[in-house]
C-alpha cells in the first residue's frame, strides 16, 4: 500500500511498488493533466513536484513517492510562481498543440523558485530535459522570463 | 471560389435548425452541395475536387442559443496548428459574435455532414476561409432579417454590431439572444445577396499579438481557443478520456515489416499483477494501408500493467511473409541508391538539350545529398479508445483523418461506416503520423474481443518502431555552368521510397503528388534540364511526414544551387535570383506540374516574383552579407510548398569543438492573406526548430529489417539549447486578393538546406548527408 498526498488530498493506493507515479496518477486516480512521452525519463511531458522538486513522474515509482507530497499541474495555479508562469504562458501565447506543455510549465515553475530571475543560459540548461516537438522553445524562454519580471522575489 | 454562386438556393433546410442544429446534430438535406454553381473545370480543384468537398450551411456550423451565446463547429483536427481557434475567428468576425460568447464544438468524422475534414496538406484555411467566411455571413444576415421583422423595419436598416443587431436610423438594439428564435425560421440566404465584412470591420481576423482588442481577461493576449485548458492540464488529448469499465493495452507488434506470429509464450506476462489477458491480432497482407500491423495485444486494468506484462511475453516471428523486408539495412539501402543514381531513370521532365547543354559548358559540378528516414514522433503517441457493440462502434482518438477513420474502424471490425462513431480529441501533435489511423482500428479489434472498452496505448518504443516514416532519399545532381558560372545544363536525379506503397504492390517510382512537392515543378530558369525519377523500393511502411517530399528536394536543390553559386565565385543571394530570373507567373502545367497540391493553376500558378520576394524580404531583414567573424556564416535557402512561398536566412557560428551555435533564424512567409499572424509566426517558428532537427539530428535507420532507435536517447529531438537565440519571422504579401496559401508545412523545408549553406560558409565544410550528428566533429 503506497500513501501519497496529491494536490493537498491524500491517496492510498494498492499497486505494485515499482508502478512509475505517472500511471497511478493518470490511469488510477483519473488525473490527467501529466501526460506519457517517453517512459524513460528523456521528455520531461510528465514531470510533477515531489517535496517541491521536479520529478520525471514516468520513472518515480510508488516505492519511492511513497509517503511525499506530490503537485501536479491540475493544482499549480494555486502557487503563486506556477500561477504566474501560467500567465505568462498564455501572454505569449507559448503553446501550440500543448501536450507537452504540463511539463515544461512544472518545469518553469521548479526554475523560478529555485532561481527567481534565470538568464537565459540558466533557463537553456534547466528546461533542456523538456521536449517540446512543436518547436515553441523561444515562447517558453520568453514567458519564463515574463513571469520572472512579475513575480516578487 | 470563382463562378457565380448565386444559383444555389438551399432548400430543405432545417427551420430551426440555426437555433440547435448544430448541437441537436439534425441531418440536414441540402438541394445541392459543393456542386451547384461551379463550372466542371472548376470542381477538378481545391475544396471542391476533396473528398465530399465544402459545406458552407450557417445551420451545420453555427448554432445561436437563447441565452445568447453561441457555439461553433470546427470540423477540422487540431494538432497546434491551431485552427480550433482560426476558423473560429473567421466565424465569430464574419458573425460579428462577442469572442467571450463563443464556444468550439469539435464536429466528429461526418464529412456528408461538414464536408472534407481531412487535415493534412496545409488546407485548412486555404480550403475553408471563404465557406466559413459565408456561413457565418448568412447566419448574421438572418439575424439582420429576424430584428428587421420585429421592428418592422427594412433589413437595410439593421446591421450587426458585436453579438447584437442595431437599427442604424434610431440606435434601437436588439442582442442576439432576442433575435435568434425568428432568425432560426428563415431560410438561408442565397450566396450571391451575401456581403463579407471588409477588413477594416475585423474584430478577431488579422490580429497580431498586443493588438488592444479588450477580453475579459487580458487586452494583449493572443487569442487561443484551448489557451487556458491547455496551461492548466484540462485540455483532453486521446489518452485523456476514459470510459467506464474500460481495459488498458500495449501491443507488441512485429519488428519487422510484414512478418506473422509463429508462436507466443505469455505465461510470465499472465503472473504480472494487473493482467488480465492476452489476445492475438492479425497480420494484414501487404500492401497493409491503414491496417494494423498484428501481433500480441497484453490486456491489463492499467497501462503500466500492460507494458510490464509485454515486456514479459516470448514470441517467435515468422519473417518469411516479409519479404526482403528482413533484410532492410539503411547502410546498404544507402549505396543501392547511389548506384541506381549513377544510371539513368524515369524521365519526369526534359526541357531543351541536354547533351547540348553540357557541350557548351565551361566547367562541370555534381553532387549527391542523402537523408535519412524520420518519425514524426508526436509528444503524444498514437493512442485510441474504443467501444464496440454487435451493430457499433465508438472510437475517441487523436486523428487527422477522421473519415479515413471511420472507415479503417469499419473494416477491421466487419461493421459498415455509418454504424461507427469517430470522436476526435485534441491531437497532442500529428505531423503527419496520425493521417494513419491503424491505432484506432487495433483500439475497435481488442474492444470487439474483450467485450468491453480498450484503450490501445503506443509507447514510445512502439511510436518509433512502427511509424509511417519519413521516406528515405537520396538526390543525384550534374551541372554544367557557363563561364559566368550559370548553368547550362541541369540534371537532377531523386530517388526515394513512395508513400504509395502502402497501398499498391511494390511501387518503384515517386507519385505524382511527391513528384510535385518541388521536383516536377522545379522553377529555375535553367536552358536545358531533364528531372529523373530511378527506381527504389519500400520495406518499411513509408508515410506522410510534415512538409513530406518537399524535404529531401529542398535539401539537395537549395545545397546544390549554393554549390554552384560558390563554384561560380557568386554571392548566393545574386545567384539564385539570377537562376529563378524575372518575377513572371508560370502555369504550372506548362512545366508538366500538373499536380499543384489539387489547386486550379490560374488562381496559384508558380510565381517567380513572390519566391523573389521572400528572398529580397528574408536578406535584408537577416542583414544578409555583413561582415561576420572567423568561424561564423550565413546560409540562405528558399522553397516554395503548400502553395506557399518561404525563405530563410540562418546566422551560424561552428565552434573548434564542432558544436553548433545557431545566432539567429530569419524566415520570410508569404502565404497571401494571414487571417490568424499571430499562429503563423509560431507555426513558422516551430518549422525554424523542427527543421533544425531535422539537419542535425534526426535518423531512423535499420538493421535486419528493425528499426535501430528506440526512444528519444537514440531519435534525437531539437531541446531548448538547440533552438536559435533569435527567431525572426518576417510576413510579406498580406493580401485577400491572393488566393491563401497553406502554412503548417510550408516553413520547414528551406531550413535544413540554410542551415547547411550557413555551415559551409562559416566552415567550407559541406554537408551532404543529414543528420549532420558528429560530421564537423574533428
Amino acid at each position: 500500500m503506497t500513501t501519497l498526498t496529491v494536490n493537498g488530498t491524500k491517496h492510498e493506493l494498492d499497486l505494485p511498488d515499482d508502478t512509475p507515479l505517472l500511471w497511478a496518477l493518470r490511469d488510477i486516480l483519473g488525473m490527467t493533466g501529466t501526460k506519457f512521452g517517453c517512459g524513460m525519463a528523456l521528455c520531461g511531458a510528465c514531470t510533477v513536484h515531489m517535496d517541491g522538486q521536479p520529478i520525471r513522474s514516468c520513472v518515480t515509482t510508488l516505492a519511492l513517492a511513497n509517503g511525499k507530497s506530490i503537485t501536479t499541474i491540475e493544482a499549480i495555479q494555486a502557487d503563486p510562481v506556477g500561477k504566474q508562469v501560467q500567465e505568462a504562458w498564455l501572454d505569449v501565447g507559448v503553446a501550440q498543440c500543448g501536450f507537452c506543455q504540463a511539463g515544461q510549465i512544472m518545469s518553469a515553475t521548479a526554475l523560478l523558485k529555485k532561481n527567481p530571475k534565470p538568464s537565459d543560459d540558466d533557463i537553456d540548461s534547466f528546461m533542456s530535459g523538456n521536449i517540446c516537438r512543436c518547436g515553441t522553445y523561444n515562447r517558453i524562454k520568453k514567458a519564463i522570463h515574463k513571469a520572472a519580471d512579475k513575480t516578487e522575489v | 471560389m470563382s463562378q457565380s454562386e448565386n444559383t444555389l438556393l438551399i432548400k430543405n433546410v432545417s427551420r430551426r435548425g440555426f437555433l440547435k442544429g448544430a448541437l441537436a446534430g439534425a441531418a440536414l438535406v441540402l438541394a445541392a452541395k459543393w456542386d451547384f454553381a461551379l463550372a466542371e473545370e472548376d470542381k477538378k480543384y481545391g475544396a471542391a475536387a476533396m473528398p465530399n468537398g465544402w459545406v458552407d450551411d450557417p445551420n451545420v456550423f453555427i448554432s445561436i442559443h437563447n441565452d445568447g451565446s453561441v457555439t461553433i463547429v470546427n470540423h477540422r483536427s487540431e494538432m497546434g496548428q491551431g485552427i480550433r481557434t482560426s476558423l473560429v475567428m473567421v466565424v465569430a468576425d464574419e458573425l460579428g459574435a462577442d469572442w467571450n460568447k463563443v464556444t468550439v464544438l469539435q464536429a466528429d468524422a461526418n464529412e456528408e455532414k461538414y464536408g472534407n475534414q481531412n487535415t493534412d496538406g496545409s488546407r485548412s484555411m486555404r480550403h475553408w476561409f471563404n465557406p466559413m467566411r459565408r456561413a457565418a455571413a448568412s447566419a448574421r444576415t438572418m439575424l439582420e432579417q429576424a430584428a428587421a421583422q420585429k421592428w418592422q423595419v427594412p433589413v437595410a436598416e439593421c446591421k450587426a454590431g458585436v453579438h447584437e443587431i442595431i437599427h442604424t436610423p434610431s440606435g434601437k438594439k436588439l442582442s442576439f439572444a432576442e433575435v435568434a428564435e425568428i432568425a432560426s425560421q428563415l431560410p438561408v440566404p442565397a450566396r450571391d445577396t451575401l456581403v463579407l465584412k471588409s477588413r477594416d470591420e475585423w474584430r478577431y481576423m488579422g490580429r497580431e499579438t498586443g493588438d488592444t482588442y479588450q477580453t475579459r481577461n487580458n487586452p494583449i493576449r493572443p487569442l487561443a481557443i484551448d489557451g487556458e485548458d491547455i496551461v492548466q492540464g484540462k485540455a483532453l488529448y486521446g489518452a485523456d478520456i476514459h470510459l467506464e469499465g474500460m481495459v488498458y493495452a500495449v501491443i507488441q507488434r512485429p519488428l519487422v515489416y510484414g512478418s506473422t506470429l509463429k508462436s507466443v509464450d505469455d505465461s510470465a506476462t499472465k503472473k504480472v499483477p494487473g493482467v488480465i489477458k492476452t489476445l492475438t491480432l492479425d497480420t494484414a497482407s501487404q500492401p497493409a494501408g491503414f491496417s494494423p500491423l498484428g501481433g500480441v495485444a497484453v490486456i491489463a486494468s492499467n497501462t503500466w500493467a500492460a507494458i510490464k506484462g509485454r515486456n514479459a511475453l516470448k514470441i517467435d516471428w515468422d519473417e518469411t511473409p516479409a519479404g526482403e523486408n528482413a533484410q532492410y539495412d539503411s547502410v546498404e539501402y544507402r549505396k543501392l541508391l547511389e548506384a541506381t543514381a549513377q544510371k539513368p531513370g524515369k524521365v519526369i521532365r526534359e526541357n531543351g538539350d541536354l547533351a547540348a547543354g553540357f557541350k557548351k559548358a565551361s566547367d562541370t559540378i555534381s553532387a549527391q545529398y542523402y537523408m535519412p528516414h524520420m518519425a514524426q514522433a508526436p509528444m503524444e503517441p498514437p493512442v485510441a479508445i474504443a467501444k464496440v457493440t454487435a451493430d457499433s462502434a465508438e472510437v475517441w482518438a487523436p486523428v487527422q483523418n477522421p473519415q479515413a477513420t471511420k472507415g479503417t474502424v469499419a473494416a477491421a471490425i466487419g461493421l459498415k461506416p455509418e454504424q461507427v462513431t469517430v470522436h476526435v480529441t485534441l491531437l497532442g501533435g500529428g505531423f503527419g503520423r496520425k493521417s494513419k489511423p491503424d491505432y484506432a482500428a487495433e483500439a475497435a479489434i481488442l474492444a470487439k474481443q474483450v467485450g468491453k472498452p480498450v484503450r490501445v496505448q503506443w509507447t514510445r518504443e512502439d511510436d518509433l518502431h512502427h511509424s509511417y516514416f519519413h521516406t528515405v532519399s537520396l538526390e543525384h545532381f550534374e551541372a554544367g555552368l557557363d563561364k559566368k558560372g550559370k548553368p547550362t545544363a541541369w540534371l537532377h536525379r531523386s530517388l526515394a521510397p513512395t508513400i504509395s506503397s502502402l497501398f499498391t504492390q511494390d511501387p518503384m517510382h515517386k507519385a505524382v503528388f511527391e513528384l510535385g512537392m518541388g521536383l516536377a515543378n522545379f522553377p529555375y530558369d535553367i536552358p536545358a534540364m531533364r528531372i529523373e525519377n530511378p527506381e527504389a523500393p519500400a520495406h518499411v511502411r513509408i508515410g506522410w511526414f510534415r512538409s513530406v517530399y518537399n524535404l529531401p528536394h529542398a535539401f539537395g536543390i537549395q545545397s546544390f544551387i549554393a554549390e554552384c553559386a560558390h563554384k561560380a565565385g557568386v554571392d548566393h543571394k545574386k545567384y539564385i535570383l539570377d537562376l529563378l530570373g524575372p518575377a513572371r507567373k508560370i502555369d504550372p502545367p506548362s512545366v508538366g506540374a500538373n499536380w499543384n497540391y489539387g489547386e486550379n493553376p490560374k488562381d496559384y500558378p508558380i510565381d517567380i516574383g513572390r519566391m523573389r520576394g521572400v528572398i529580397e524580404k528574408v536578406t535584408e531583414e537577416a542583414d544578409w552579407g555583413k561582415k561576420l567573424p572567423a568561424g561564423r556564416g550565413m546560409g540562405l535557402a528558399m522553397h516554395y510548398s503548400f502553395v506557399s512561398y518561404a525563405a530563410v536566412v540562418m546566422d551560424v557560428e561552428v565552434e573548434k569543438s564542432g558544436n553548433i551555435i545557431i545566432h539567429s533564424a530569419d524566415i520570410a512567409y508569404d502565404c497571401g492573406p494571414q487571417i490568424n499572424p499571430e499562429r503563423i509566426r509560431s507555426q513558422l517558428e516551430g518549422a525554424i526548430v523542427m527543421g533544425i532537427g531535422i539537419a542535425l539530428q534526426n535518423e531512423i535507420s535499420a538493421k535486419d529489417g528493425k528499426i535501430q532507435q528506440d526512444n528519444f536517447h537514440q531519435y534525437l529531438l531539437p531541446r531548448m539549447v538547440n533552438s536559435p537565440r533569435k527567431v525572426r519571422v518576417h510576413l510579406v504579401n498580406n493580401n485577400l486578393d491572393i488566393a491563401p496559401g497553406g502554412v503548417g508545412e510550408p516553413g520547414l523545408p528551406p531550413v535544413a538546406p540554410a542551415l547547411c549553406n550557413a555551415i559551409f560558409a562559416a566552415t567550407g565544410k559541406r554537408i551532404r548527408t543529414l543528420p549532420i550528428a558528429n560530421q564537423l566533429s574533428s
